[in-house]
């Protein structure tokens, strides 16, 4: 039987961030208006493999997941051996601007999950203009600490046991078994501490509540997605961000949970292909 | 419920096999009754009803009843699904050694959402 290929391709770029040039992988299909995808804390690009093999959205849409620096198939920058990861809003704004320009997307549309789905807020307050539109996923202003997260790197915890057992719970228990234990597998194989460090400006330094409500929605709209099952970003944790930006547009996904697009991808890509359609419409 | 979870577990390879390294006793708590569980290498003993008098365990999970009845739902509602939907929104407290507990984490939660298998 020969191979069934999708339309995907992998490739690396390098790519200078913040001074030091990073080995990135990513991954695209389809032609059109460029559409970033962010994968969550200690994950990476594979979470949005049905996007990417979606021929409804590639038709229109240049479909590009990549793995950001620390994650997936992507290196640490040289040195990493001597620094403790730890993921900052500004720093994580400019590797995603970064890429966007290294790639050469024009004013390409943004759509992150949970960290990524916090990002896109402050893309909004800071890079709106340079982009056609933003796709919150699992979108919270801030998540505190509900677990110590430094169980998740520790000498006698096995820390991809542990961190798979974190993402498991945060599913919908409706999602397909197949999809949800592929998507527990993307985070077992994460590096030592790498979902710790995201957590750090998940939970700790990226505490946005303050500064939404200078998100202008008519410069960038802003569409908000967030699964019912998720008790990280909760649907109420979405609805009160939104209820501060004018204009936010808010759907709660049923039966989904912190992971749609990669724990439940036709019921995610349901949401997603209208919305898309009419950013793509809308789009001059 | 919860008496019935080492035959939901033992019967279960795909259970049995996470918690393969665990060889631990511990305590849950459904309201005021306490309950003891012991693993062996992924296989858990009969269940020890308390109360007990000076039994040692390495941690505890405590919850009230009518949170474990919502959990045990055969698809529990939002925020009643995972151990840390609990925590997250304090209606579960784990005490004793939590790097146990940490370590074996996955297992844990297939083996409480066992009985789910159980509900109407």
């Amino acid at each position: 039987m020969s191979a069934r290929l999708e339309a995907i391709t992998g490739r690396y770029a390098h790519i200078e961030i913040e001074g030091k040039t990073h080995r990135l992988y990513f991954e695209e299909a389809g032609q059109g208006i460029p559409l970033v995808c962010l994968h969550t804390a200690g994950s990476d690009g594979r979470q949005f493999r049905a996007v990417l093999n979606d021929p409804e959205i590639t038709r229109h849409y240049r479909v590009i997941a990549f793995d950001m620096p620390w994650h997936g198939k992507s290196s640490p920058p040289e040195g990493w051996q001597a620094e403790d990861y730890r993921l900052t809003t500004g720093a994580y704004t400019r590797q995603i601007m970064a890429v966007a320009k290294a790639l050469g997307l024009d004013r390409p549309v943004v759509m992150g999950c949970s960290i990524g789905g916090r990002i896109v807020l402050n893309l909004a307050l800071e890079h709106a203009a340079e982009l056609r539109a933003l796709i919150g996923l699992q979108s919270a202003a801030f998540v505190e600490r509900y677990y110590e997260s430094a169980w998740l790197n520790h000498a006698e915890v096995h820390g991809g046991q542990a961190c798979g057992a974190i993402a498991y719970g945060l599913m919908s228990p409706l999602s397909p078994d197949a999809h949800r234990w592929e998507t527990v597998w993307h985070y077992m194989q994460g590096g030592p501490g790498v979902f710790t460090g995201d957590l750090f400006f998940y939970q700790v330094e990226g505490d946005i509540r303050e500064r939404i409500g200078a998100i202008d929605t008519g410069v960038c709209p802003l569409y908000m997605l967030t699964g019912e099952y998720d008790y990280s970003a909760s649907p109420k944790d979405t609805e009160a961000a939104a209820a501060r930006i004018k204009g936010a547009r808010v759907t709660i996904m049923k039966g989904l949970g912190h992971f749609p697009m990669s724990e439940h991808p036709d019921a995610f890509l349901g949401y997603l292909r209208p919305l898309l359609e009419e950013i793509r419409t809308k789009a001059g | 419920m919860i008496e019935r979870i080492p035959e939901l577990v033992n019967d279960d390879p795909a259970i049995v096999r996470w918690g393969r390294h665990m060889n631990e006793t511990f305590m849950v708590e459904v309201g005021a009754q306490q309950y003891l569980l012991t693993v062996r290498e992924g296989r858990v003993d009969p269940v020890s009803k308390g109360p007990f008098v000076m039994r040692p365990w390495r941690f505890a999970i405590r919850a009230k009843s009518e949170c474990w009845e919502k959990f045990w739902q055969k698809v529990p509602a939002p925020g009643w699904h995972d151990l840390f939907a609990l925590l997250r929104r304090g209606d579960v407290v784990f005490e004793g050694d939590q790097r146990i507990l940490m370590a074996h984490l996955m297992y844990l939660k297939l083996v409480l959402a066992a009985p789910r298998r159980l509900a109407a």
